[in-house]
């Protein structure tokens, strides 16, 4: 059997270039597209239209949800479940209970936010067409791609093939499945 | 290439306003590739195996016999006794954790505040972080003397029913430590991700291309992918910021809840985060100078990053100089006799006269040098001066520690404190195991962010000329 078509896969050389290419895809109608390169290209996030990440919704949820469990986790410790009394103070206040708190807060807020970075992203991947592609490799040294997948409903071969070259890309292939 | 380079010559602003590129602007980015990339991916160089074998020996040898030693015979071994009950573990915890602050600072502060020059030391500055804290972490846990019993710290359910006392300082550390350890590791793993993909892509052998590309899970470097990632950097940046201020911090508090003289003050807290970045500091030096050499990275770690980090030095010596002023201001004007005593005794004592001085000449003078320019660019000269001030820093929490435990309220008490062996190979155990997780770091993992680097390359903005903009801002 024949592997299936992936996408048509553009390189550049510059940044400048594939910024320039992106408007047009977009302005093309395309969805199913995305841009590969080994750095993050100023300006590619408003061409591509993204909205702000839910990554920091992510450290929120689990921020909050840890320094209010700890607050009563701490309670339940030493004022419910076994009562410390130290120094005649009382056996729960929120200042003494803070520090741990919020330091249990950074944690998880931390995890939270690598977590949604990898939910998002759908980490842990071990496979992607693209890594068949040999061209593609240079992806992380010193070349931009520009990538439309043939699930895309406007894709056709020679048309969208005739786009990516007007883009002025230096070298337009299949990517396969 | 050439055109846009006269034009680029054109645009700029006048020459004293200009600032000096950041990497030297004729690096492309595939030379910047090969360049980061050749130590894990070349042969191992013959200064790192002279350097890796006593690390390697003390890590696996030295400290683990050390520790069955201890463990199987009791803290005896040591020579903490009564009323020195913190020797030179709890020195060397409160060291350790010191030594970690400056990566911290380098990496989350200097991101926040957009120090683009950061990017290079970055990395290095993280994994000394990481490293560190494994080192701290293991003081307290082999300190409490009943190390099988070392879970009861942790909130668990217990038949006793008993639950750890969270009033206590003490109880704090071991949670800000551990988070510490735990949110200092994902924030450099993180920034790995891309320069794992990098690795990935450009292994030679099944294993590499296994090895890098599992950690790198899955990165392609799409649009998107960065998209989610420097939201999360940005997160983790500021995460770690607070972690600055609260590690040390809480370790201070350990002492200043206590009530006795030399301890018990409110500068505690804000003198322990001080000296652990000013420790750090010198620790970065230490490791970077030589690095930067042997790993042939003079274009990317410049002599302006290194007079930058001896500016930082510069300023947390004055702290720290403030802060030992203060000090003596308070224990003479609080009219105290206990501070006075100690305070007295730091410089002019029985014993240990030698620590408070060499905390004044070392961590308060020395540094001043750095207000001259031949000496920050006197690469011998720093790394001299950054070695003595990791060594004055050591002295410092010895005479904080020792200086105010050995003559307590009761002179009947007072007893002078002498390190035994078992004390000086222990440290030197974790001394071998930081090295050595510090050399098999550089030797297979980047040590600098190659991708960040190229970010801030003029190759890499679109509106430049250098990144392929017709005629774009300079």
């Amino acid at each position: 059997m024949n592997p299936k078509p992936y996408g048509l896969i553009a390189e550049f050389d510059s940044p400048a270039a594939v910024l320039h290419a992106a408007e047009k895809v977009r302005d093309a109608g395309f969805r199913r597209w995305d841009v590969f390169s080994p750095f993050p290209v100023h300006g590619l996030d408003k061409v591509m239209g993204f909205k702000n990440s839910l990554v920091g919704w992510f450290a929120l949820v689990f921020g909050a949800s840890a320094f209010i469990g700890s607050m009563l986790m701490i309670w339940f410790m030493n004022d419910y479940d076994y009562p410390i009394l130290v120094g005649g103070k009382p056996t729960f206040s929120p200042p003494q209970a803070l520090v741990p708190s919020y330091i249990l807060l950074v944690l998880a807020s931390a995890v939270g936010a690598f977590v949604g970075m990898v939910a998002l992203n759908r980490f842990p991947r071990l496979h992607h067409p693209l890594f068949k592609n040999n061209r593609f490799a240079m992806v992380s040294r010193d070349k931009f791609f520009l990538v439309i997948e043939t699930s895309d409903p406007k894709f056709s071969e020679t048309e969208t093939r005739g786009l990516l070259e007007s883009t002025g890309s230096t070298h337009v292939e299949l990517a396969l499945e | 290439m050439t055109d846009s380079t006269t034009q680029l010559e054109s645009l700029v602003p006048p020459k004293e306003l200009r600032r000096g590129p950041l990497v030297p602007p004729q690096r492309s980015l595939g030379w910047l590739t090969d360049h980061l990339t050749a130590m894990p991916e070349g042969k191992t160089p013959r200064w790192w195996w002279i350097l890796f074998i006593p690390a390697a020996f003390c890590a696996a040898v030295v400290l683990p016999t050390m520790l069955i030693y201890l463990i199987s015979t009791g803290v005896g071994v040591w020579g903490n006794k009564q009323p020195v009950a913190w020797g030179w573990d709890i020195i060397n915890f409160v060291w350790w954790v010191g030594v970690a602050h400056a990566g911290t600072l380098i990496s989350a502060m200097l991101f926040l505040t957009r120090q683009h020059w950061r990017t290079a030391i970055g990395r290095a500055a993280e994994a000394m972080t990481v490293f560190a804290v494994m080192c701290a972490g293991l003081y307290p846990a082999i300190h409490i003397g009943r190390v099988w019993f070392a879970w009861y710290l942790f909130p668990l359910p217990l038949t006793t029913g008993m639950w750890p006392q969270f009033r206590s300082p003490l109880m704090w550390d071991v949670f800000a430590v551990n988070t510490y350890l735990m949110v200092s590791s994902l924030f450099w793993y993180m920034g790995l991700i891309p320069d794992l993909a990098l690795l990935r892509d450009r292994a030679q052998t099944r294993v590499r291309k296994f090895l890098y590309g599992l950690f790198a899970l899955g990165w392609t470097g799409s649009a998107r992918q960065w998209h989610n990632y420097e939201k999360a950097y940005l997160v983790l940046s500021g995460l770690a910021t607070l972690l600055v201020f609260t590690v040390s911090s809480i370790v201070g508090m350990d002492f200043a809840t206590s009530q006795l003289a030399g301890w018990h003050e409110t500068i505690f807290p804000f003198y322990f985060v001080a000296g652990a970045v000013f420790c750090g500091f010198g620790m970065v030096l230490v490791l970077l100078i030589p690095l930067r050499k042997w790993c042939h990275l003079e274009d990317i770690i410049t002599l302006r990053h290194i007079d930058r980090i001896c500016k930082m030095t510069l300023m947390m010596s004055c702290i720290m100089a403030y802060i030992y002023g203060i000090e003596y201001f308070v224990a003479w004007y609080s009219g105290n006799p206990y501070d006075a005593w100690v305070f007295g005794h730091r410089l002019f004592g029985h014993y240990y006269w030698f620590g408070g001085w060499i905390m004044i000449l070392v961590n308060g003078l020395l540094p001043q040098l750095f207000w001259i320019k031949k000496v920050r660019q006197n690469l011998v000269l720093i790394f001299v001066i950054a070695v003595l001030i990791n060594i004055g820093m050591w002295f410092e929490r010895f005479t904080i520690i020792v200086g105010s435990l050995y003559q307590d309220f009761l002179p009947a008490n007072w007893h002078p404190f002498y390190p035994t062996w078992v004390d000086v190979c222990t440290f030197i155990g974790t001394l071998g195991v930081f090295f050595t997780m510090y050399l098999l770091f550089v030797r297979f993992l980047p040590m600098i962010a190659v991708s960040e680097v190229k970010a801030i390359t003029p190759h890499a903005d679109p509106q430049h000329p250098l990144g392929g903009a017709k005629g774009g801002r300079s």
